[in-house]
């Protein structure tokens, strides 16, 4: 059985629906991408699996836990973190503050701990600025602290909206590099991104959205390979 | 020399009070967004039952002195707190949805609601602490003679203020709420209930407030039911001028703002106290529209 479920979801801001029934999965283990462009309903499905945005139709079920009608910091506790679009860091909290914040459902201090060590471990770069106020670091790092944030939750499934976004090509490689660590040690990735080549070369399964409903979805080199992917979504 | 350490003192110990009502002000806008009407009214809640404890329920007579004083104000600090908490779930939290201007004039009737149940409890006249419960002392501080009860009013104050700093600052449920200050949402994101959050606030900010008031019954002696909205409105003021949603803001705010009513009403004229405390007001925000330390826009808390 697959690791997260969404059967049907339709959600709606005001008047107007954004996802017509999505339907979708992810396996343990997999990296899966959702693709689309700008509207498509990418960050909307997100929002709807950490519960900041309410389904008004439809299943989402994780490890067989139905989601719809659980808080959202009660699903972050089931083991789903989220790196949200636009990072949303505590800009005048430090970059530690912020770590911590990320482990705020973990009790035990020892985990804490070595989450930290881990964090440390695949952005050197936090290290060195832990004591440096979050809203003062780069685009790149406040990214980087985005991510780390919400692994120190020890997630089973980590979302990612748009790491790459605003980021020099250099940095985007080493961020993507780190998501294939991080998914190689066991952690289950749903990965929204608008640099559709570098998310497909990551994944092992995607989808295609488009205007609120999967159009395409594949293992990620056969959508890599495809025409109409090509033309739409890769520049051909 | 000798008035001006005596007004120096004597706007300490306001500004102390203003402060620690300032901080209910300034923590529930920083989590809601919101400024809290029915404040002012919870801090005079807190001098009536102050008195009604020490006096009617006569727990100036049956504790022994040195326990009468911490147990009275940690138990008017919990019942207040616990009429924030109750307010904020009546008042507030319905309405959390909707726009926000609802929940402001939530706020005003809120607390036209207090005034008017305190009135109609304890009466329309004032009230007066006796005089048993307020020891006219003094204590001697390089040479001057100093009002102990004053001293007592601005070690309190500024107690509880550096244990609330501790606790915002030092501890994960501190960082709770700055974090929910800051970003709701991505508060939500951490496994932070967001709801709980603010009740905490709730309890907090009105639970400093009245032992605010309190503290007034004991150093001023008189009370009524009106205290909420002139305390109210100066500590109001100390929260904007420090920089509203801004912890140190409230407290420094709080502190200069007793400093100059009190330095004026003795070098200018007592009837013009407050008319110079709004200019410094006014000036202030003029000069730093968001307050003294309201220049970092993203510490909210």
């Amino acid at each position: 059985m697959a690791l997260l479920t969404l059967s049907d979801l339709r959600v709606r801001y005001g008047n107007v629906e954004v996802l017509h029934g999505l339907d979708l999965h992810v396996n343990e283990g997999e990296i899966v991408s959702l693709l689309g462009a700008n509207g498509a309903g990418k960050s909307t499905t997100l929002l709807a699996v950490s519960g900041l945005v309410r389904a008004f139709a439809g299943e989402i079920f994780f490890d067989g836990v139905p989601l719809l009608n659980l808080p959202s910091h009660d699903i972050v506790a089931l083991g789903i973190a989220q790196s949200p679009e636009g990072r949303r860091v505590f800009g005048a909290m430090t970059v530690l503050e912020n770590l911590r914040l990320g482990a705020f459902r973990v009790t035990d201090k020892n985990i804490c701990a070595r989450s930290l060590d881990w964090i440390f471990e695949l952005f050197p770069r936090l290290e060195e600025r832990a004591r440096q106020l979050a809203g003062t670091l780069s685009g790149g790092e406040q990214q980087m602290l985005a991510i780390g944030r919400a692994l120190m939750a020890r997630p089973r499934l980590l979302l990612l909206d748009e790491p790459s976004l605003g980021l020099a090509p250099l940095l985007v490689r080493s961020i993507f590099e780190t998501i294939r660590r991080v998914a190689d040690e066991g952690v289950t990735v749903l990965l929204v991104e608008q640099n559709a080549r570098a998310a497909l070369k990551l994944a092992t399964r995607g989808y295609v959205l488009e205007v609120g409903s999967v159009v395409m979805e594949g293992r990620a080199d056969a959508l890599l390979n495809d025409p109409s992917v090509q033309d739409a979504y890769l520049g051909g | 020399m000798e008035l001006f350490f005596q007004q120096v003192l004597n706007g300490f110990a306001v500004g102390g009070i203003y402060a620690l009502v300032a901080l209910g002000y300034t923590m529930v806008y920083g989590v809601l967004k919101l400024i809290n009407f029915a404040h002012g009214d919870l801090f005079a809640i807190g001098a009536y039952l102050g008195l009604t404890l020490l006096v009617s329920c006569n727990l100036a007579g049956i504790l022994p002195p040195l326990f009468v004083m911490p147990v009275v104000f940690l138990m008017v600090g919990l019942l207040v707190a616990l009429i924030g908490f109750l307010l904020e779930r009546a008042a507030y939290r319905p309405l959390r949805q909707a726009h926000r201007l609802s929940a402001v004039v939530s706020a005003l009737g809120a607390s036209i609601f207090f005034q008017n149940a305190v009135m109609l409890i304890y009466g329309a006249r004032f009230y007066v602490y006796p005089d048993f419960l307020r020891p006219d002392f003094t204590v001697s501080v390089f040479g001057h003679s100093l009002s102990g009860i004053r001293l007592l009013v601005i070690l309190a104050s500024i107690m509880l203020m550096v244990m609330l700093s501790a606790f915002i600052h030092r501890t994960k449920t501190g960082a709770a709420i700055r974090a929910v200050a800051i970003d709701q949402d991505a508060a939500r994101l951490m496994g932070i209930n967001v709801d709980k959050v603010i009740s905490l606030v709730f309890l907090i900010g009105p639970g400093l407030g009245g032992t605010a008031g309190l503290m007034v019954g004991l150093c001023y002696g008189q009370i009524d039911f009106t205290m909420g909205w002139s305390y109210g409105l100066k500590a109001f003021t100390s929260a904007i001028l420090g920089g509203i949603g801004n912890i140190p803001g409230a407290m420094l705010g709080g502190l200069l703002l007793g400093l100059v009513e009190s330095l004026s009403a003795a070098y200018v004229s007592m009837a013009w106290k407050d008319a110079i405390a709004f200019l410094a007001l006014i000036l202030i925000l003029i000069i730093r529209p968001t307050g003294i330390l309201g220049e970092r826009a993203a510490e909210k808390l």
